[in-house]
């Protein structure tokens, strides 16, 4: 075998793939990535495959599998912890899903629209209030989708401070020590949380778990401390690096921001073309538990499998000119939210706020600009979720 | 065309009734449902792209 290349990489551009997975392309679909520790993954970048492979029950996601592929050192914190949902195999994994899928169905997701879109407008009267210039993660594209968690959990606001640090340490912290710290944080944290609502209700989807399926025995405290866990950190993150990361990709596309000004329906496919060119969760990871022929390779028992979303949303053989942004084409089928029974439980929200979110802040302020040069503004490195780390904007 | 549905693998994640909202729809629960009347597809052109839209391959697709 010739020399591997590493995964994952720092982006050099933020919107874009690592230029150095070029190779991973070309030797797609199914080719070979190592891993920070020297461990040989397959890398799957052919987007056929891809989804052939996220909907096989022999690709399990059970972290603590002792050969569950860590692309970092701080990953090995998962190793003590049982995450439901993201975690989990079926049938544990069904059972956990099943008890939350009627408060993220589509009719559900509408009837928070206006709730999203109230609060949106609130950040955006604050933010042209006191600016320009604006930072636009700090002060929009972190606080509407933890606003809206929030809300939908029952969880309260005021502590997002608390909970949007632990996050952070929970999703880059720079060992497994800092992850694991950050995991008991915000387990203790919810863990007081739910006793406070025991003895006094609310009205949020974490008060209806309680009431229905907590007080019925039907799920366990702990597990119940640990799904709160994933649908609150789930809820927040991944949603703010689509808006920032989104908005800073349009604002670099004006052609495309024009298309897309001028005929407000572009939106949804915007969105969903979106998050196929951004594809900001780059590298879900999986281990097999039997041996599986594919692409006329033999993924072996054991195998670590590393999912490259940014390359499997560019393979050329699913979407014509798969480098060009471009707001007016089906996006469809991407996998930005995965595939599987592990695809995103709260995609439809997160559609929702992305598409009330962007198309608020470009109808508000239209001569909304970059503050400083495009070269200057930091952004997430490559072992984490994908998107801005500031975004200081002008008007 | 026969369009089917197996509740039992559905996991909710609407992307039928995105697709093709003329045929799909979600119960209360939020699993996939057929539209009343729209059992045969109604000649939407979509629906063979809400099954391939499914995660979880729970839309089978039989021609008459």
């Amino acid at each position: 075998m010739t020399e591997t290349v590493s995964f994952p990489q720092d982006r050099t551009c933020p919107y874009h793939p690592p230029a150095n997975y070029r190779p991973l392309r070309e030797a797609g679909p199914l080719t070979h990535v190592t891993f920070y520790d020297g461990r040989k993954v397959w890398a799957v970048t052919g987007h056929t495959e891809a989804r052939a492979l996220l909907t096989d029950p022999r690709l399990s996601s059970d972290r603590q599998n002792p050969s569950f592929p860590a692309p970092g050192e701080r990953f090995n914190a998962a190793r003590r912890f049982r995450a439901p949902l993201v975690g989990t195999d079926d049938p544990e994994h069904n059972s956990q899903r099943r008890m939350l899928i009627p408060s993220f169905s589509l009719k559900r997701t509408a009837a928070l629209r206006p709730r999203i879109q109230q609060t949106v407008d609130e950040l955006l009267d604050r933010m042209l209030a006191q600016g320009p210039p604006a930072e636009l993660v700090s002060a929009f594209a972190l606080p509407v989708p933890s606003m809206v968690i929030c809300s939908l959990l029952g969880v309260p606001y005021g502590d997002h401070e608390f909970f949007e640090e632990q996050s952070r340490r929970l999703l880059r912290g720079r060992t497994a020590e800092e992850v694991h710290r950050a995991r008991t944080e915000l387990e203790g944290y919810l863990s007081d949380l739910i006793a406070r609502k025991e003895q006094d209700p609310g009205d949020g989807l974490l008060d209806e778990l309680i009431e229905e399926r907590l007080r019925a025995g039907a799920v366990e405290r702990d597990e119940l401390v640990r799904l709160t866990m994933v649908l609150l950190v789930a809820g927040h993150e991944t949603t703010a690096n689509m808006i920032s990361l989104g908005t800073f990709t349009l604002l670099q596309h004006p052609e495309q921001l024009a298309k897309l000004r001028a005929d407000e329906s572009l939106m949804p496919s915007a969105v969903e073309e979106l998050l196929r060119f951004l594809s900001i969760a780059d590298g879900m990871l999986r281990v097999a538990t039997e041996d599986i022929q594919i692409a006329g390779r033999t993924i072996r028992t054991g195998d670590g499998v590393v999912f490259s979303t940014s390359l499997i949303n560019r393979d050329g053989t699913a979407y014509p000119s798969p480098d060009e942004l471009d707001v007016g084409r089906s996006a469809r089928h991407h996998i930005a939210f995965g595939f599987g029974v592990h695809q995103c439980l709260g995609q439809n929200l997160a559609r929702a706020e992305m598409e009330i979110a962007l198309r608020s802040l470009f109808t508000r302020i239209p001569d909304l600009r970059l503050a400083v040069p495009a070269a200057d503004i930091p952004f997430k490195p490559g072992d984490t979720l994908q998107g801005m780390l500031e975004l200081p904007l002008a008007w | 065309m026969r369009i089917t549905i197996d509740k039992n693998l559905c996991i909710g994640s609407g992307q039928c009734a995105l697709t093709a909202p003329s045929v799909f729809t979600q119960d209360d629960d939020g699993f996939s449902a057929l539209l009343p009347g729209r059992e045969d597809g109604a000649g939407d052109p979509l629906v063979g792209e809400a099954a391939r839209a499914c995660p979880v391959q729970a839309i089978t697709i039989a021609e008459d």
